[in-house]
């Protein structure tokens, strides 16, 4: 009986403790948030809110993305934040759960007051939460998300990487004319939208080339097993096989691929790019070429210092999604200095007019679309590292 | 032809872990009727302990060196992640699911599923999210026979999971412990009055069937490249629908589940299309259940009222 | 006269309702909204689940399954039927009103159509093998979704809008469904066939022994949970703007399993209370950031072994119960 009084109880707090903190927070009615006077208004630290997979099975790509945001901010702290103001980064995980990322979204802007807000790195989470960013009209900067939907939202959605169709074209073109490749094998990850919309791109650009695509395999996020399809591909007259997942599977299918004596050229995308690559492809993952954001090897001296700086933090390299992070941070950071606040429609306009940022990642160029309009490198693995091949631009 | 039979012998490698795995579900679900769901997660963390007995005896600047690791190692190494995992097993048995033995059947089972989830979320914090490359406890040399390729890791995994079968066929039919079992599984109740330590007995089921897990973790490692804390989730589930296909409470019967299901996971992979082979896993299952639920080798048990 | 009393009862809730919403929606700020929103929906898919785990005692791990096939159909019908519907009344919230309604009745429907196709052969299974099962079906629903090109795969579907489906579930339509939801639940579980179903539930070979339907009952009462997860994902999808087959994972069904659990198997009460437990808990664990779910999952294990009948075990919240508790009384069970 007393146990159940004490739970009861607890329940009760936790209920006003919701209250409490809405009415300390807010302290008004809904929607008030995004006025003039709103959460950048004051002396105090500024919040950026970051929302992303911090735990779950994607939380890999989150916590990369969420390092190098920190390191980004604390770099615009130490120089003496914006406009005077120190930033302060709150980071909301979503577990990789779509609701979860609309939580997020929603506790970042009510709760945590941000005046602008970084994330997602999955399309599909960037959708949930951009579809609530543009309602409350908080501009958002998704640092990698791909899919051509996620900034189609509205306009205060952006995003700091290229976009699918124009990466799917970049390997299309470079298969056909650098690797003289006529007969591809497509290996997406159906669970992924991030993969199949890459892999459509790919098709969308390399079959009206005259290239074909001899047969599409798949697998599922969570698959670690690839035999069967590696060897369904062995026996069709494939040159290659573009390979459009993330580097926690491409490592181990390129490892099975030199088992059952695939030797074709593996293609890939920007989801490769990581230290975990080489350290699970071993051998079998050189030779591969992978379209890429920016190359580590003929990088400029901003990229450097990046690589460099993480390398000292985090005692490993940055991935690419780390990269894209930094940037994502910059490019906000950039657009509220040039607003001279953090008023949010004065903020997304000067995002929508960013142009030629100078970048980890490249040149930044807010498209009309408001998605980034930079060049695409293609990197060729060599001894476990990758090496700069070529550049393809927009 | 070719193509076929390395889909088969892909098949039953694979299916050989699953068959491992299975043991451990078989062998708690005959003697607790308890789906033993945190089970995979013994398995994720057997893999584990592997890594990093491998990883503490220097396998990383032997392999930069170009060594072999020894295999006196290689055996110390899977002796390490069997103990770990007996260990976790046993462990889990005895704060989790002892308190509850005694509750309505479904109680045990959402503590199973809350210990499952437990080490799932403990295993992205320990160990991190990222995969990671398993070491090559075993060198691995492929050879090439008419086109199908065979790896030693590939043999090494069938004939291991062969000979702990047969250990633990004797062990149940030759040994007191797995007389004890037997009768435990048969009514619990009757095997305490005739003086058999139900507790002990319970507590080395789940001992034995964590140290199977544990081996088959390295064995999957070793083939599959990388191991990750979720990697236990799905291969998890498939070993228990192989252990319901061959029959639960059946040590061959995992073993025929096994290979059943890692068989028909490649050949429907390779030839039907990839997009739904655990769709036609679970259809299996499903059909089983309904159908033959005893499984193909298992015994009908007339349920007494 | 009694329907009068009823009838009139029934629209003093809704009017109630209504304004409590309106006044929410004006003081309180969006993100407590949402909470308020999912733990509505929550208690809709814990009630309904309540029904065939609780009160009949067979148990489903896989009601995602039946959420995701009333969220896709209830989005799709809500896609085609709004424009038609607006060009009939007009648009606005009386169209808006019509449509998400009306789309939350087809995926209802729909969703009680595939708790019959999965429920008929399963149904004869009993405690972990059932259990098994339905986790087959719904892991094989969420797979046919994520194959399905026409309604996006693996990204999901959410309509033409670039901005997603339309935002029609609002704190009135969540908590009027709730009523309806559990006013369906509480008069099955208090007719005559609820009794039956606890009659199954305690002993199935007894029940039938006394000439009760088992088979049909259980059919019956998975039937109706599947509506209800059905309605549920219907307020989700239009809640979320979109969804997409990894919404309605294994987890989903888990979750939905503790918030009955946490709330005691077979008591509405319990189900509410679980439900609202389970969105509000998340929320505030949030300062708690990775060890989150590490929480999560402990706090499951130690309500099983330290109280394994839930919160309110199998009692109910009722006037009857609270007034002897006022007299001092022992609560009837």
């Amino acid at each position: 009986m007393i146990r159940r009084r004490t739970l009861i109880a607890l329940l009760t707090l936790s209920a006003v403790y919701a209250g409490c903190k809405k009415d300390g927070a807010a302290g008004g009615p809904a929607g008030a948030t995004s006025g003039s006077a709103g959460p950048g208004a004051g002396s105090g630290e500024v919040v950026v809110g970051h929302y992303a997979s911090m735990t779950g099975s994607e939380a890999h790509f989150g916590q990369d993305t969420d390092k190098a945001i920190r390191m980004a901010i604390d770099e615009v702290n130490g120089s003496g934040g914006v406009v005077g103001r120190k930033l302060k980064v709150v980071t909301v995980d979503t577990r990789g759960d779509a609701a979860e990322a609309a939580n997020a979204v929603t506790r970042l802007i009510d709760v945590e007051r941000s005046v602008a807000i970084l994330g997602e790195v999955a399309s599909s989470l960037s959708l949930p939460g951009g579809r609530i960013a543009q309602r409350r009209k908080i501009p958002m900067v998704s640092p990698s998300s791909t899919n051509p939907k996620v900034t189609e939202i509205g306009d205060y959605v952006f995003r700091v990487c290229f976009i699918d169709p124009f990466q799917g074209k970049v390997m299309a073109k470079f298969a056909k004319e650098n690797l003289k490749i006529e007969r591809v094998a497509v290996l997406k990850d159906q669970k992924s939208d991030y993969s199949i919309g890459l892999a459509d791109a790919f098709k969308a650009a390399f079959e009206p080339t005259g290239g074909k695509i001899v047969v599409e395999q798949s697998y599922s996020k969570g698959d670690t097993d690839f035999s069967a399809q590696l060897t369904a591909i062995k026996n069709t007259d494939a040159q290659a096989i573009f390979v459009p997942g993330y580097y926690t599977d491409v490592g181990a299918i390129a490892k099975t691929a030199e088992r059952l004596g695939v030797k074709l050229i593996l293609l890939g995308g920007d989801g490769w790019d990581s230290p975990d690559l080489f350290k699970i492809g071993g051998n079998a993952i050189n030779g591969a070429y992978f379209s890429n954001h920016f190359a580590p090897d003929a990088a400029t001296p901003k990229a450097k210092k990046f690589v460099a700086d993480f390398k000292a933090k985090h005692g490993v390299e940055p991935t690419g999604l780390g990269a894209l992070g930094w940037d994502a941070a910059m490019v906000l950071v950039e657009a509220m200095k040039k607003a001279g606040g953090f008023e949010a429609d004065a903020v997304r306009k000067a995002l929508s007019e960013t142009r030629d940022f100078e970048g980890v990642t490249g040149k930044i160029t807010m498209d009309p679309q408001r998605n980034a309009n930079k060049s695409a490198v293609v990197l060729k693995v060599v001894d476990g590292a990758a090496k700069y091949e070529t550049t393809v631009e927009p | 032809m070719s193509q076929l039979l390395q889909q088969i012998v892909n098949g039953l490698s694979l299916g050989s872990i699953y068959a491992l795995i299975a043991l451990g579900y078989t062998m708690v679900y005959g003697i607790l009727k308890l789906i033993n769901f945190a089970h995979s997660e013994v398995f994720m963390v057997g893999a584990y302990a592997g890594y990093f007995a491998a990883t503490w005896l220097g396998i990383e600047s032997m392999e930069a060196a170009g060594q072999a690791f020894p295999l006196y190692l290689a055996v110390g190494v899977l002796l390490v992640a069997m103990a770990s995992s007996a260990a976790l097993g046993m462990a889990i048995e005895r704060l989790a699911y002892r308190p509850v033995r005694n509750a309505p059947r479904l109680t045990p089972l959402i503590t199973a599923i809350g210990v499952s989830l437990l080490l799932q979320n403990l295993g992205l914090l320990v160990f991190g999210p990222n995969p990671r490359r398993y070491p090559p406890v075993l060198k691995e040399v492929t050879y090439e026979l008419g086109g199908v390729v065979l790896t030693n890791v590939k043999v090494t995994i069938f004939v291991v999971t062969l000979l702990l079968m047969v250990g633990l066929q004797l062990l149940v039919h030759r040994t007191w412990t797995g007389k004890a079992m037997r009768a435990v599984s048969v009514n619990l109740d009757a095997a305490k009055l005739m003086g058999i330590d139900t507790n002990r007995t319970i507590a080395a089921t789940f001992g034995i069937g964590s140290a199977l897990a544990a081996a088959g973790g390295i064995l999957f490692g070793l083939d599959q490249i990388t191991i990750n804390p979720l990697m236990g989730v799905l291969t998890g589930l498939k070993a228990f629908v192989a252990a319901v296909l061959g029959g639960i409470g059946n040590v061959p019967g995992a073993m025929l589940g096994g290979l059943l299901i890692g068989l028909s996971e490649q050949l429907v992979a390779g030839y039907v299309s990839p997009d739904y082979r655990d769709a036609i896993t679970f259809l299996v299952l499903i059909a089983i259940l309904i159908f033959r639920p005893e499984g193909l080798l298992g015994v009908v048990r007339q349920e007494k009222v | 006269m009694r329907w009068l009393v009823r009838g009139a009862v029934a629209a003093a809730v809704l009017a109630g309702l209504l304004g409590l919403a309106r006044v929410i929606e004006g003081g309180l700020m969006e993100y407590a909204q949402r909470v308020l929103l999912l733990a509505g929906i929550n208690v809709i898919l814990a009630v309904g689940l309540n029904l065939i785990n609780g009160t009949t005692g067979q148990f489903s791990i896989g009601h995602a399954g039946f959420m995701a096939v009333g969220a896709y159909t209830c989005a799709w019908v809500g896609q085609h039927l709004a424009p038609g519907v607006a060009g009939a009344v007009g648009a606005g919230a009386i169209a808006d009103a019509i449509s998400l309604n009306a789309a939350l009745v087809s995926g209802a429907v729909t969703a009680a159509l595939a708790g019959v196709i999965v429920g008929v052969p399963s149904l004869r299974l009993k405690g972990d093998y059932l259990a098994i099962v339905t986790l087959g079906f719904g892991e094989i629903i969420r797979i046919v979704f994520n194959n399905w090109k026409a309604l996006g795969g693996a990204t999901g579907y959410s309509g033409e809008d670039p901005a997603g489906l339309p935002a029609w579930t609002t704190l009135f339509w969540v908590y009027a469904w709730v009523v309806v939801i559990i006013t369906v639940v509480r008069n099955v579980t208090f007719s005559q066939t609820g009794r039956s179903l606890i009659a199954i539930r305690e002993d199935e070979v007894a029940a039938e022994a006394m000439a009760t339907p088992t088979t049909r009952l259980k059919v019956v009462a998975f039937v109706l949970s599947a509506a209800a997860a059905g309605v549920a994902g219907g307020l989700f999808a239009h809640l979320q703007a979109g969804i997409r087959p990894e919404d309605f994972r294994l987890e989903k069904s888990i979750d939905m399993i503790v918030m009955i659990i946490v709330g005691g198997l077979g008591s509405i009460t319990g189900a509410v209370v679980g439900g609202v437990f389970m969105a509000v808990a998340l929320e505030l664990m949030r300062d708690l950031e990775e060890y989150r779910l590490v929480l999560y999952a402990l706090l499951l294990i130690l309500i099983m072994i330290l109280r394994p009948e839930g919160l309110f075990g199998s009692r109910e919240l009722s006037f009857g119960w609270l007034r002897r508790k006022a007299r001092g009384g022992e609560p009837a069970s």
